[in-house]
């Protein structure tokens, strides 16, 4: 690695990998920098391992990862892998490290790509061992074939009846689906199908592995009110609500989703400006139209922006990189307006369905604001709903506060399975605009680092660029 | 309050520690006094900072301070009725040469000569028997028993809650407009209406230079952005809180296990902003240091970095005291290690604002050594 | 868990607390782990409640092991390696200077 760079790209998801290919085809010297150890994300993880012999059990979908790989390698563009980024700041000046070793570079052009992580789903129970987020079960079955059999699969959204149609296809058994979209949704994504039949192929294929699903005989019970997860050291059973009465399966084994947003911890440690999204309830980075945020020099793509999803991250990826690339004077303003054009008509068309899935799987106030004072709202610091509670009750205004006063969010997570969670509940209670609320300020390292390789920085010469 | 004008005894500018302490001492004694903080109680270097409690290595003026504050620390549950996280777990400050400890003997020789005994120093074998992680190469060390740490978030917090029981009116998100003398009454416009009252309290901190400014005062107070950094919860190895007589570190764990780390390194602080900026060439050597008086702790992980603004002054002690202008008072600028002498420092402006006079000798504190042409010593 | 037909890469050697664990090569340490059926990972410092491997790509921090002496290591986010000890976290991670030598004092009062 270089002390500096043109263009550095943070995580190998599609966006990164295709803004990182557009600018090293360009010419400029381009750094992409993934925690992971082959490119791809998570939705494209491990796709150039090519782990599981049978293709049809992830789909054709999966696959079309490995384009952007080869592209990406075809460029000729340097891509580190391994390689954990804990800073960015509004100077450019980056933290990374890798093997146990950190060092700082910089560079004129920063293009931030970390994407997106699953929605937390605060439940009784909920980190009980042998319960996973769907996303991992994913995970496993993708970079190292293995499979949970026999798991109850919770909650709501296209990535958990995937995962579900990937088990099915892999000749797995599912104790059962238990489907928490409220019945109220329908009537609320209504107004947006017209506009998602426009996409028509993303919506007929989630149908089908529904259909496919109920078909396979697995108990596909949907509409449930409520979840509870049950175990003393471990998970031993599951209940749940289901028109007002309350049943049970035993099973070891559960696999939460849902929905999927924006990973904002490496943006906002940069003091990137955010907004709260209410289509999405979550976090969105406030972005021009080259993904610029407010920070000059550090744009933002794909899924760690807003959840559009993969094909899109791959458009607003290019996007970026041309704007990086005009920024850097590689680009004129006409050149990259013309390269970026063909990139933005893909990008409606893949935006098109979102407005009607955001709608339709709209996770449900009870499964996102636990009403159970026991439920664990921070996992790394055990935090329960009713510290939460009593907090804001005593006056915590906001995130910061109720971390000094309840350690919600001091754990090494730093707020990524919390944040969401406590930011809403406060401004439920104060019956304020959760805007108002805020979230939670973050401060590098956005990972924890080891105190030898913060320390070894200090004898590294050289090691703060300027910038000018 | 919204467009009314609000009267009281006394209005404290500045809702940190220091103008918390203050208004819950004059409540004390009788006064009706208002907090006007512009943004939340306790927003910046007051819960921030490192929580040390200490007499150690303090600048000689602010000595009986440290002496007087400990006292009340060790009493704190009968100011405020919480006990704040008050650990006396002692502090020390190592010495990793013959020379570094040689000074640290000629320093518990002055201070000895000032008629204060706390300071004592501690060889290699008593080094260990209290710091047995310390690092092997280090001979031994100054050490003050009683002294300790504690919970700043829970301290300011305590005193707020305090003070609000008391009596004490506390206005939020209202920064000082401007303010004036109008016959025997200060008349300050806050973003949330208007203050009257006869006397006039300066606890804005690093801000603390504005608000002397607009009483016709010179106090060059700079915004600093101290930094720490904590780790995971490691299981308990050390007690007392450590410092080095060759490096910036202060270094303590607390009872859940993290180890907060820190010592002064400087990052970079936007006081019109709120914003602080961190530096890690300084992390790095902060954490350079405590991995060399810590070896062990080497493989530990840092969980997260801040810096809160502070205001320093450029002799690093305190602006205390009465100001030229009548029916003002200072208490600002404790360059980093003002946290400790909160209960104190409170007692002492209410004792200015009520007898005119307090015990406690504040001499070489006062805002005037600012405005002499030449600029001597401060002892 | 039920391995899938895949790749036949080459195997890893690893030892889980003391225990012998096949993997295979690219297998991240938390896959090995859930592999040989082992959902138990740790135990929080705050509560001694048991946790395992939650979101599989570094976000939660759940699926912390000691890897080779060192703690707090993510099993999900690093690959096995031959000979790898990876042990359970119990607790706080403990840095070897025992908790023994600090017997609860009385509360100091200056002198």
């Amino acid at each position: 690695m270089k002390d500096h760079y043109d263009v550095v790209v943070v995580g190998a998801g599609p966006a990164g990998m295709a803004a990182a290919t557009v600018v090293a085809e360009h010419g400029a010297n381009v750094l992409l920098l993934d925690e992971q150890s082959t490119a791809g994300g998570q939705i494209y993880r491990a796709v150039s391992r090519q782990v599981l012999n049978d293709e049809n059990i992830l789909g054709r979908d999966y696959y079309q990862g490995r384009t952007l790989v080869s592209a990406l390698q075809a460029s000729g563009a340097e891509h580190v892998s391994g390689a954990t980024v804990w800073q960015l700041s509004p100077e450019h000046e980056i933290g990374v490290s890798r093997d146990g070793v950190a060092r700082l570079l910089s560079a004129d052009q920063v293009i931030l790509a970390t994407g997106a992580q699953e929605r937390p789903f605060p439940v009784p129970g909920w980190t009980l061992a042998g319960v996973m987020t769907a996303g991992g079960a994913q995970v496993l079955l993708k970079s190292a074939a293995l499979a949970a059999p026999d798991a109850v699969f919770a909650g709501t959204g296209p990535l958990l009846y995937l995962v579900a149609h990937q088990y099915r296809k892999a000749g797995i058994g599912i104790r059962a689906i238990l489907d928490t979209t409220p019945r109220a949704n329908r009537l609320r994504a209504l107004p947006h199908l017209p506009a998602a039949l426009m996409n028509m192929g993303a919506l007929l294929k989630g149908r089908r592995w529904l259909a496919e699903l109920r078909a396979a005989g697995i108990p596909f019970i949907r509409h449930v009110e409520d979840l509870k997860l049950l175990g003393t050291d471990a998970l031993s059973a599951v209940e749940y609500r289901h028109r007002d009465r309350w049943q049970r399966f035993d099973t070891s084994r559960v696999f939460l989703h849902q929905g999927i947003v924006p990973n904002v911890n490496l943006a906002m440690a940069a003091g990137c400006a955010h907004r709260w999204s209410d289509a999405q309830l979550c976090w969105h980075a406030v972005t021009d139209a080259w993904g610029e945020t407010d920070v000059p020099g550090i744009a933002i793509a794909g899924d760690g922006v807003a959840i559009h999803g993969a094909r899109a991250a791959e458009c607003l990826g290019r996007i970026a990189a041309y704007g990086a690339l005009h920024r850097c004077a590689r680009l004129t303003a006409r050149d990259r307006d013309r390269l970026a054009a063909p990139q933005r008509r893909t990008l409606v068309q893949e935006r098109r369905s979102r407005p009607f899935l955001d709608a339709m799987f709209r996770p449900s106030r009870q499964f996102r604001l636990p009403d159970d004072d026991a439920t664990i709202v921070c996992r790394c610091e055990e935090v329960p709903a009713a510290r939460v509670v009593e907090a804001v009750a005593l006056g915590c205004v906001g995130p910061n506060q109720l971390k000094a006063f309840s350690r919600c969010g001091m754990g090494p997570c730093q707020g990524r399975l919390c944040g969401l969670t406590i930011s809403e509940m406060i401004a439920r209670q104060r019956g304020v605009p959760v805007a108002e609320v805020g979230a939670l300020r973050l401060r590098p390292p956005v990972k924890p680092l080891m105190l030898a390789e913060l320390a070894a920085l200090a004898t590294a010469p050289e090691s703060i660029p300027g910038r000018d | 309050m919204a467009g009314g004008t609000h009267t009281a005894d006394v209005i404290v500018i500045g809702g940190g520690l220091h103008g918390c302490a203050t208004a819950l001492h004059l409540a004390r004694a009788g006064l009706a006094a208002v907090v006007v903080e512009k943004d939340r109680i306790g927003r910046h270097a007051s819960s921030a900072n490192a929580g040390g409690v200490r007499r150690l290595g303090r600048a000689l003026p602010e000595i009986p301070l440290a002496v007087a504050a400990l006292a009340a620390w060790h009493r704190i549950r009968e100011l405020v009725d919480d006990d704040c996280g008050f650990v006396s777990s002692c502090q020390v400050k190592v010495a990793e040469t013959a020379s570094e400890l040689r000074a640290l003997r000629q320093r518990r020789d002055t201070v000895l000569n000032l008629g204060f005994k706390h300071e004592e120093i501690i060889d290699q074998a008593q080094l260990r028997e209290l710091v047995p992680a310390i690092a092997p190469h280090c001979v031994g060390g100054m050490v003050v028993h009683g002294d300790g740490h504690a919970d700043p978030f829970l301290t300011v917090q305590a005193f707020k809650r305090r003070a609000l029981a008391l009596g004490v009116c506390i206005l939020e998100d209202a920064p000082v407009e401007a303010l004036r003398r109008l016959g025997g009454t200060w008349r300050v416009q806050s973003a949330r209406g208007v203050l009257e009252a006869p006397i006039l309290v300066n606890c804005a901190g690093a801000w603390g230079g504005h608000i002397a400014a607009l009483l016709g005062e010179h106090a060059p107070v700079e915004a600093k952005a101290l930094m720490l950094m904590i780790t995971a919860r490691v299981k308990a190895f050390v007690k007392p809180v450590v410092g080095a007589q060759g490096r910036m570190l202060s270094f303590k764990q607390f009872d859940n296990g993290t180890v907060l780390i820190g010592g002064g390194h400087q990052g970079r602080a936007e006081p019109e902003s709120n914003r602080t900026h961190l530096n890690f060439d300084g992390l790095a050597a902060n954490a350079a240091s405590a991995a060399a008086l810590f070896p062990a702790l080497r493989g530990v992980q840092v969980v997260r970095c801040w810096a809160g603004i502070e205001g320093e002054m450029p002799d690093g002690i305190p602006v205390i005291g009465a100001s030229a202008a009548k029916g003002a008072y200072h208490a600002f600028g404790f360059s980093g290690h003002g946290f400790a002498l909160g209960p104190i420092v409170g007692r002492i402006v209410a004792d200015l604002v009520v007898k005119g006079d307090t015990d406690l000798p504040i001499g070489a504190f006062h805002i005037n050594r600012f405005s002499r042409p030449s600029v001597g010593g401060t002892v | 868990m039920r391995r899938l037909p895949r790749d036949d890469g080459p195997q890893v050697r690893v030892e889980f607390e003391g225990q012998p664990l096949l993997a295979y090569a690219g297998d991240t340490v938390a896959a090995a782990l859930l592999a040989g059926n082992h959902w138990n990972f740790r135990t929080t410092p705050v509560s001694g409640a048991s946790r395992g491997p939650f979101c599989m790509m570094g976000v939660c921090f759940d699926c912390l092991v000691e890897i080779d002496g060192v703690a707090n290591r993510q099993a999900c986010m690093i690959e096995v390696r031959d000979g790898m000890r990876v042990k359970r976290q119990l607790g706080a991670s403990d840095i070897g200077i025992g908790a023994d030598l600090f017997a609860d004092g009385e509360q100091e009062t200056p002198s």
